[in-house]
């Protein structure tokens, strides 16, 4: 009984994301060099650093875009390193892109009630939606969630930058996520809508942990516990957000001088 | 198959009046119900010859086009392989049914041969398929003209089977309730049905969760892949579904000439449904339907006026060719974007706009 007991509790403690020496060739350039990093169920931390230090092709590795060229990389407890990035998506791991990466040619709607069927069954339904389609009322709820049940009928082709980026993260937050990488959120948005977003990251229920990538200090540090830096593509430094951000090191690399 | 099947309808009330157009456009289009009421008395107005050689025809090359229509406007994949696989389907009608080469036809009746045609059709193009979903773009267009190209040759040079270049002849039609079957008017109804049924089916689908899914995979795969969708199996499917509409074509065809010979599945004959869905407009279902209808009519017509003006009746795909390039240059969404533009321009002042309606 102990030993079940204790396995048990192994599991439960399984961190949500584990990598362990990855690295991720492109040719002879080293994007990624040795990065071994472990995110515990529910954290949400910021991924910080200059232009080039593999921000994005870490999001790459962990979503399985580009596998990695080595290591290992472990989704609650699970070795998802060889997964297709569909199947570490339907096991709860969710991601924002950079560059809003959506579907102009269908409606808001359409693009919210595709990512809530991607992580259900029936993707191949050759059936319309019914009248009680719980998808359907998840998608709606989505859409409300992020503000934007005005234009929830128009193609995404004609939104506005900010309701793209909005719609983003709705792409990201449908059916149940446990662990979400968001790839900054906040690029080219107006100070209203930065509000906007810090509430709805810090809004997300406490078991869903997350990752993101932002340039501006004010959003990343007022919505993480805790920060990793990264500098040509490995680990420069993980801590809390004011070890970090009163560090002397980072602060010649990346706060002063690095980033103007 | 109804309004009521869909959600977005019934979810929120308030916002009905702007719904329908989004779910069956067709339903609130008055031109679309005297469309269908002149198909269906048809038989009334035309004759014999403008029933089948005209109507019957463009509907079957119709149905051809639209599946590729559907992978290309929704999939985004331009397979050029549609008519292949109708000409296999066809061929395996030929094979399995009763026609005027004993030694090669096996001779079971209709109502076997027709469903092992479509199998096997289906079959072949979900394999040629799953092969051109490894590539994006001018190589899926290339591998799926290969395919096409080789399926050409090798029913020239195969006699065992295909019977080399003459092909088979006399193919049988079904007879039963004591109808003939190839008599025109119930072979229209035939013909009419069956593109009515592909019509609607592509229609419908394209709001269910697979052609949705569909039209997320053409415009972004990676992000789709990111959702959660196994983005080549979805393509792959798209290519099944595809492949048994045109299989459906192909059967109708072969029933329509009683015959089918390598002449049938040509590359140049490939290239046709490319340039009958693009004119006609692969944004749509009806686009395909409309293209072929020019084409015929252009087919058929061209060659009497050509020779009127003294020039080569042969020369008729001069015009269709011209016609395509003006299309590819004013309207790269075909006669019905042409259309649609027009109506925007005599309706600028009325409320109403068609700016959400693409895709169906």
């Amino acid at each position: 009984m102990d030993s079940v007991a204790h396995r048990l509790s192994a599991v439960g403690a399984a961190a949500a994301l584990e990598l362990r020496g990855v690295t991720r060739m492109f040719g002879a350039l080293a994007a990624l060099t040795d990065v071994t990093i472990t995110v515990r169920p529910g954290e949400r931390r910021a991924v910080l650093g200059s232009n080039g230090a593999g921000k994005t092709t870490l999001f790459n590795c962990i979503t399985g875009d580009f596998p990695p060229s080595s290591g290992t990389i472990r989704f609650f407890g699970e070795d998802v390193t060889h997964f297709p990035p569909y199947e570490r998506i339907r096991r709860g791991l969710r991601r924002t892109y950079q560059i809003p990466a959506l579907f102009p040619g269908l409606t808001v709607q359409d693009n919210v009630y595709l990512a809530c069927r991607g992580v259900s069954r029936g993707r191949f339904s050759f059936l319309r939606p019914g009248q009680n389609d719980a998808l359907m009322h998840a998608a709606d709820n989505l859409v409300q969630a992020v503000h934007l049940s005005a234009v929830k009928d128009q193609r995404v082709a004609e939104l506005a930058h900010g309701q793209q980026r909005q719609l983003e993260i709705a792409l990201a937050l449908a059916g149940a996520p446990r662990f979400v990488l968001f790839d900054e959120p906040a690029a080219g948005l107006s100070p209203t809508e930065r509000a906007e977003l810090i509430e709805i990251l810090t809004s997300l229920p406490a078991h869903i942990g997350y990752i993101i990538i932002e340039h501006d200090m004010d959003v990343a540090l007022r919505v993480v516990e805790s920060v990793t830096m990264m500098h040509n593509g490995r680990i420069f430094k993980e801590g809390l957000p004011q070890e970090i951000q009163s560090d002397p090191e980072v602060q010649e690399l990346y706060l002063g001088g690095g980033h103007e | 198959m109804s309004l009521a099947h869909d959600a977005r309808v019934a979810v929120r009330p308030a916002t009905m009046a702007q719904r329908p157009a989004r779910t069956w456009p067709e339903v609130n289009n008055p031109a679309a119900w005297i469309v269908a009421a002149i198909l269906v008395i048809m038989p009334l107005i035309a004759n014999g010859f403008f029933l089948i050689e005209i109507f019957a025809t463009t509907l079957i090359l119709g149905v051809i086009a639209l599946s590729l229509m559907f992978l290309a406007g929704y999939g985004g994949m331009v397979s050029l392989m549609q008519l292949t696989i109708a000409g296999f389907s066809a061929y395996m009608v030929a094979v399995f049914g009763v026609s005027g080469n004993p030694n090669i036809s096996l001779g079971w009746p209709w109502w076997l041969a027709v469903p092992m045609a479509l199998a096997l059709a289906t079959a072949f193009g979900t394999l040629g398929g799953a092969l051109a979903v490894r590539t994006e773009g001018i190589y899926t267009i290339m591998i799926t003209l290969a395919i096409g190209a080789a399926f050409y040759y090798f029913t020239n040079q195969n006699w065992a089977i295909f019977n080399g270049h003459t092909g088979i002849n006399t193919v049988a039609t079904p007879h039963f309730w004591g109808v003939n079957w190839r008599a025109d008017i119930p072979f229209y109804y035939i013909v009419l049905a069956v593109a009515a049924l592909c019509y609607f089916a592509v229609e419908y689908l394209s709001r269910a969760p697979f052609g949705l899914a569909l039209q997320g995979v053409r415009d972004n795969p990676r992000r789709m892949a990111a959702l959660g969708f196994n983005v080549n199996a979805h393509r792959i499917a798209a290519y099944a579904f595809a492949s048994f509409v045109a299989a459906l074509a192909g059967v109708l065809q072969v029933w329509n000439y009683r015959q089918i010979s390598p002449g049938s599945v040509s590359v140049g004959a490939c290239i046709d449904v490319l340039i009958i869905a693009v004119v006609g407009g692969i944004t749509r279902p009806i686009g395909p339907f409309i293209g072929a209808l020019i084409f015929v009519l252009l087919r058929t017509f061209a060659l009497d006026f050509l020779v009127r003006l003294g020039l080569d009746g042969n020369r008729f795909r001069l015009l269709i060719g011209l016609g395509f390039l003006a299309i590819v240059f004013w309207s790269s969404d075909g006669v019905i974007g042409l259309w649609q533009r027009w109506r925007q321009r005599q309706g600028s002042n009325a409320p109403s706009s068609s700016g959400g309606r693409r895709h169906g």
